[in-house]
């Protein structure tokens, strides 16, 4: 199977290491991974700050790179959820403001065939046990793009169940906002650190070393708060996890 | 909308004085949070749920599209049951309307059932300035009403307010308005509502005209539905002899059927209960001298702003609100922000979406309130109508910061974009193009890997409200694409 690994580009600029560790999860997997060259962003920042205009030629973009693929898999639920769920609106928005049926129909293949990460793993690859060995005590956030948007429901959750070593204890308040919402930290500061905090002191309360998430945008937003509060845990993505094995553990 | 709300600040200001405001944070999340976790429960009994919700969906959108056929239908059934129907454009008329209508029954008060329509156009503080005194009969709102606040929330308007608070406002007031608060009260449930029943029982008896607003309006039979918790509504739709209702016209549904769904989300949702305490209906006259109720009833039916945002066909699912609060109580914003942030009777989620369309954009407030959300979509799933919150505040961003047409007054009118976005604007656009030319894009990650050493640990211009809480990422020394570049995509890579 050869599917095309659509990274991200705040992953690709910021976090080399998760994609580094998609590609090193599903080789070990037996998938074939490919990195277009000529993929960049979903447009999803745009979309999301009422920009849909500047964010169309980057979903026309996207679906060029990508639409020759079988698959295409994310290790963002956000921007998964923007594909999935804002791709075919778009294209709505467009044939309603009488430009017909091009955007839709440009958009529409790459729609069905874009997966994030555990989506894939499980619904797809249909492994729950991906031969993973991480030996912390894990809590697992679920950013709402995923858990809203893309419906991702247990299925991080029981792969992390899977890993050998780890110790997954649950978070209160999990299904609460973090509080990032792309361009919602800057416009609203005040109210989504708050919304982080109570995140990190919720998190701190678990005891755990780590905190996991599949979307790293969440992450750095969380993280950075740790960072801020002291707290000594440590955000990391789901990916790094499950790409982590014995023989090569990720720290 | 109301005049009261006018001036004020865009909702990150209004919201940072909340946000550090302790006593306020606590009150709203131990509110907020209870409910929260007892409107799952009722919820997670019904086996029917998602069925429920998608028939509430469809019969509000099928109302809408009908409107004017059944606004019709109202009006001749309201009329051969007794009553009289006025139509009021916007808040002043309606306010003109209810006021000329009380001056005439020579009265100079006015018992009141809650009601966020009466709210929504300001008619006590017209009332007022016309010399008639509206007493506001639900417990919260008397709170409210006694503390010369505004609420702040949908349902438990005093929401922002703890029991000791609720306590020094009655020992206050109380006497201000009638009778006063007894002797020595303190702040246990039993006396504070004890106290408020007495006070309020003095007004019931001696109220003439009652003003009241509805849940549900039904076209068939012309008859108006009042879903409250206290019975302090039922008093004042029994007691006096004038009844004057102002409702919305989106309030209405054909039958009396359709209210079987409605009645069963609409409790679960608010207030957590398999079925709200009072369910009080009246369809005009009675003959007041053998039969409780008014023997004149007037129906005051408010636009303001509704059919404009009819108009639009993506915010105006916003029309299907009933009113249950649930996104208000799931909504990690407004837990943080306060009901008074949003600058409208309606706050939270719905608020978000529902003022700005109401009103316009123009104000500072409201070219702010799309983005009073961190769009978590808590909101969408907890409406038991199924309006897509997320999805109108994105449509409603880009009016702000594109323009577009929108209708205003019945006219169509092109929007241009709002002030003071000049610079994001520009940073769209760049942004896109650089991710339209990956080529600049890769130039820009290098340039940021190598100059990463230098980059400051906290960031000038509107980034500083990022950096004054957070830590920044570290830049990597290499973006993920020249790694697969020069691993020939993990190739090279140790096994
Ligand atoms: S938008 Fe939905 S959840 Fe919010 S008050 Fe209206 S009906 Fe209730």
């Amino acid at each position: 199977m050869r599917v095309a690994l659509f990274l991200t580009c705040v992953n690709d600029t910021l976090y080399p290491e998760t994609g580094r560790a998609v590609v090193k999860l599903l080789t070990r997997l037996g998938v074939d991974v490919d990195f277009p060259m000529g993929q960049t962003c979903c447009g999803q920042a745009h979309y999301n700050t009422g920009y849909r205009h500047e964010a169309e030629p980057l979903a026309r973009k996207f679906s060029d790179v990508f639409r020759e693929y079988e698959a295409i898999v994310t290790p963002s639920g956000s921007c998964g959820a923007m594909v999935r769920e804002l791709y075919p609106r778009m294209g709505e928005r467009a044939r309603a403001e009488g430009r017909g049926d091009t955007l839709a129909r440009t958009l529409a293949p790459v729609v069905p065939k874009t997966y994030e990460l555990t989506e894939f793993l499980v619904d797809v690859l249909g492994v729950t046990d991906v031969g993973a060995y991480y030996p912390h005590k894990v809590t697992y956030h679920p950013t709402c793009h995923g858990l809203r948007g893309l419906g991702l429901g247990e299925r991080p959750r029981r792969l992390l169940q899977a890993v050998k070593g780890l110790e997954l204890v649950e978070l209160p308040g999990a299904d609460e906002c973090c509080g990032f919402g792309g361009t919602f930290a800057l416009k609203n500061a005040d109210v989504s650190a708050a919304m982080g905090a109570d995140k990190v002191r919720n998190a701190e309360s678990t005891g755990a070393e780590v905190l996991c998430a599949a979307d790293n945008s969440c992450l750095m937003h969380i993280g950075g708060t740790m960072a801020r509060l002291r707290t000594g845990m440590r955000p990391v993505h789901i990916a790094e996890i499950l790409a982590s094995t014995e023989e090569e553990p990720t720290v | 909308m109301s005049g009261t709300y006018l001036g004020m600040p865009a909702f990150p200001k209004a919201a940072h004085e909340a946000v550090h405001n302790a006593t306020l944070r606590g009150n709203l999340r131990h509110a907020t949070h209870t409910i929260r976790g007892k409107r799952a429960k009722a919820v997670a009994e019904m086996s029917d749920w998602a069925e429920l919700r998608e028939a509430g969906k469809l019969i509000k959108d099928h109302t809408l599209r009908h409107l004017d056929r059944y606004l019709v239908q109202l009006e001749e059934s309201v009329t051969a049951a007794g009553g009289t129907v006025h139509w009021a454009v916007d808040a002043d008329e309606a306010n003109r309307i209810v006021a000329d209508l009380v001056k005439a029954t020579g009265e100079t008060e006015v018992v009141k059932v809650k009601s966020m329509a009466t709210q929504e156009i300001g008619l006590n503080e017209a009332l007022e300035a016309e010399g008639i005194h509206a007493y506001e009969t639900d417990l919260a709102e008397l709170i409210v009403q006694l503390g010369k606040d505004r609420p702040s929330h949908i349902l438990v308007p005093a929401i922002h307010r703890n029991r000791g608070e609720i306590r020094d406002i009655f020992a206050r007031e109380m006497s201000e308005w009638g009778r006063p608060a007894p002797e020595g009260l303190t702040d246990t449930p039993a006396e504070l509502a004890e106290a408020a029943r007495l006070h309020l029982r003095e007004k019931f008896l001696r109220a003439k005209v009652g003003v009241s607003g509805a849940n549900f309006m039904v076209a068939e039979t012309g008859t108006l539905v009042v879903v409250e918790s206290e019975g302090n509504g039922r008093m004042c739709l029994t007691l006096p002899e004038t009844l004057i209702s102002v409702v919305g016209i989106e309030k209405i549904v054909p039958t009396w059927q359709d209210l079987e769904v409605f009645l069963q989300t609409l409790p679960r949702s608010s207030t957590a209960e398999r079925m709200n305490p009072y369910t009080s209906t009246w369809t005009g006259t009675t003959d007041s001298a053998t039969a409780d109720g008014p023997s004149v009833f007037h129906l005051v039916l408010i636009d303001n702003g509704r059919t404009d945002t009819l108009a639009d066909e993506v915010g105006r699912q916003a029309l299907r609100c009933i009113r249950c609060s649930a996104c208000l109580n799931v909504c990690p914003v407004y837990e943080r922000a306060g009901g008074h942030a949003y600058g409208s009777v309606y706050p939270g989620p719905i608020g978000a979406i529902l003022s700005p369309q109401l009103r316009g954009t123009a104000s500072e407030v409201d070219a702010s309130l799309p983005y009073a959300s961190s769009l978590c979509g808590a909101c969408y799933e907890v409406c038991p109508v199924a309006i897509d919150i997320p999805e109108v505040l994105v449509h409603l961003r880009e009016r702000v910061v594109q323009g577009g047409p929108v209708t205003e007054k019945g006219n169509k009118v092109v929007l241009k974009p709002a002030k003071g976005h000049a610079a994001e604007r520009a940073a769209m656009r760049a942004a896109r193009w650089a991710f339209s030319h990956p080529g600049a894009l890769r130039t820009g990650q290098r340039l940021a890997s190598r100059s990463r050493r230098l980059h400051p640990r906290t960031l000038p211009g509107p980034g500083r409200a990022w950096s004054a809480t957070r830590d920044l990422p570290t830049v990597p020394a290499e973006p993920f694409r020249d790694w697969w570049q020069r691993t020939n995509g993990g190739k090279g890579m140790s096994k």
